[in-house]
């Protein structure tokens, strides 16, 4: 059984089609990256997923039990990180916690050694009497991270959860998402493509509202591999003339600047493992590096939310 | 479901954020004041120069009456006043926070969420008004005679359901607003209807207002119960908070 089961769910509001029929499966154990650009309906599917809205149709299902006919029974099989978690000024992460504790009915010893332990997790043991109030929103995402995990929830949703957050931040919240591994099912959207090949198995991408491609992460790059090569100059002027005269093969695609470099995407490897390096010296440009790449997640990204004419 | 872990944390919100000790102060000033200003006004008249003697002349000897009387002017505005203060932003400032959608994923019911918070600020509003009450009691007894437990009591009592009912109706706009200014407005809409309407001669007698009047009466003496406005107060919290309660289980947070 999936731990989330979504299908053609829609949301409307008035005449915006916020999510247009979305499917989407996901098994226990597995980190979820829920990828799309802004607006593509990541946060309204959280919403609804944890009960906070209402669909105007379809199904949805979360550890099991049905979100849009009894969203009330979702709370102890879930922990939700909404993209700015916001608290209590006046508690101390201590007291939040155990606040939070006692709403999930855990017993005095319980809590205790829960809120010790998560926040030992989340490195914030120093800041444990501290009031809310003066924390980074770094801090602040971290014991939203804690306050997630308290009841150990079947299923986690994160909204953005290291959007917000400096490198090291944000480092810090991607290891402790990928330490969760096993541990529960996640569920994370973001619209940041290195932090979903960071820690995600799983990558679902969405944009206007439907569920675009769903896949393993290896499997996505695998099927929407397109082969290119990357070739660097210090003669920029020779390396984009020599570009231009690429176009015009029949072999290659497309051919784009990245990075004071130039990709080339072909449609025959052989062809252009053949031909690059030969051609590059017969026009002059001297090559400081050629490369065939491995495509990433945000060429797959490009790739499709481009062709829905979102990019 | 968590009724009483969420009645706790409220509680505690409103000791740490010093809201329970502005409103037992303002409470306990007023109820201190109330006989003070009964007793020392003629006197503080007669201090003040180029008064008429024969305004003064015409000033009664004040009485438990004037004490009674300026008790329930004080708490009828100032009262009404910061229960509609302390109560309207509750629910939509959550909303506005992001706290109220934090917290609604876990196991806390909508209808707990909204009643947790009315029975707090009602335990506030019960503590305050039983400081003004002691105070009051305290100083008519120095100043003037000993009143009447049972009829103060009752006093209390019906002054405390009125503002039950404006907590109830700002809690009601706390929950319909989407921003605290929209809070702010409905609420006083809600005192201006309910305040204005009860002024009125006929129809005034059945409205939370009436109670003040009652609640003298029934210290002071005099003839006349107000049964129905008692009636239709409770009424009126009865149908705030349930409406709220509806109005909230529908609202996307």
């Amino acid at each position: 059984m999936s731990s989330v089961h979504v299908e053609a769910l829609k949301k409307t509001y008035g005449a915006v089609h916020a999510l247009d029929g979305l499917d989407m499966e996901v098994a226990p154990g597995t980190i979820f990256g829920f990828l799309g650009p802004n607006g593509a309906g990541k946060t309204t599917t959280l919403r609804i997923l944890t009960g906070l809205a209402r669909a105007t149709s379809g199904v949805a299902q979360v550890a099991g039990l049905d979100v849009l006919k009894d969203p009330g029974k979702l709370s102890h099989h879930i922990g939700h990180l909404p993209e700015e978690p916001a608290f209590y000024g006046w508690m101390t992460p201590r007291d939040f916690l155990d606040y939070l504790g006692r709403l999930y009915g855990l017993s005095s010893s319980e809590r205790l050694s829960r809120t010790r332990e998560l926040l030992a997790l989340v490195g914030m043991e120093d800041a444990s009497k501290r009031r809310i109030a003066g924390f980074s929103r770094g801090m602040r995402q971290r014991l939203g991270v804690a306050a997630a995990l308290i009841h150990h929830p079947e299923v986690l949703f994160l909204d953005e959860p290291a959007s917000a957050l400096d490198p090291s931040g944000r480092k810090e919240v991607l290891d402790l998402i990928g330490n969760l591994r096993g541990q529960c099912t996640v569920l994370m959207s973001t619209h940041i493509l290195a932090d979903v090949e960071r820690v995600c198995d799983v990558v679902g991408i969405i944009a206007k509202g439907r569920m675009l491609v769903q896949s393993g992460r290896e499997a996505l790059l695998e099927r929407y591999a397109i082969p290119a090569f990357e070739v660097e100059a210090d003669d920029q002027a020779a390396l984009s003339g020599w570009a231009e005269d690429l176009r015009r093969l029949p072999w290659v695609i497309s051919i784009a600047p990245r990075n004071g470099a130039f990709r080339i995407t072909v449609r025959d490897v052989q062809s252009a493992k053949q031909a690059l390096l030969r051609l590059a010296v017969n026009s002059g440009v001297v090559l400081n590096r050629y490369e065939e790449v491995r495509p990433s997640l945000e060429d797959v990204f490009l790739q499709l939310v481009g062709s829905e004419g979102l990019a | 479901m968590n009724f009483m872990v969420v009645i706790r944390k409220e509680m505690q919100e409103q000791w740490r954020t010093y809201r329970f000790l502005i409103v037992a102060a303002v409470f306990a000033a007023f109820g201190l004041a109330s006989p003070l200003l009964a007793k020392f006004t003629p006197e503080m008249l007669k201090a003040i120069p180029g008064v008429p003697p024969e305004l003064l002349s015409a000033i009664p000897a004040p009485t438990v009456a004037d004490a009674i009387s300026q008790y329930v002017k004080n708490m009828s505005q100032f009262g009404i006043l910061l229960a509609l203060l302390v109560t309207m932003g509750v629910v939509v400032q959550e909303k506005e926070r992001g706290t109220a959608a934090f917290f609604l994923t876990r196991p806390v019911s909508r209808e707990t969420f909204l009643l947790a918070k009315f029975t707090a600020l009602s335990v506030t509003f019960i503590a305050s008004l039983a400081l003004a009450a002691a105070g009051c009691s305290y100083y008519t007894l120095v100043l003037f005679s000993p009143l009447a437990w049972g009829p103060f009591l009752a006093l209390n009592g019906l002054m405390l359901v009125v503002f039950l009912v404006y907590m109830a109706l700002a809690l009601l706009a706390s929950t319909i607003a989407r921003s605290n200014g929209a809070a702010v407005g409905l609420s006083f809409v809600a005192l201006i209807l309910v305040s204005g309407i009860g002024a009125l001669p006929t129809i005034g007698e059945y409205l939370p207002g009436r109670l003040f009047s009652w609640g003298a009466t029934l210290l002071l003496g005099g003839n006349g119960t107000a049964w129905p406005a008692l009636g239709i107060s409770l009424g009126i919290i009865a149908i705030a908070l349930a409406t709220a309660c509806i109005l909230f289980r529908r609202q996307e947070v």
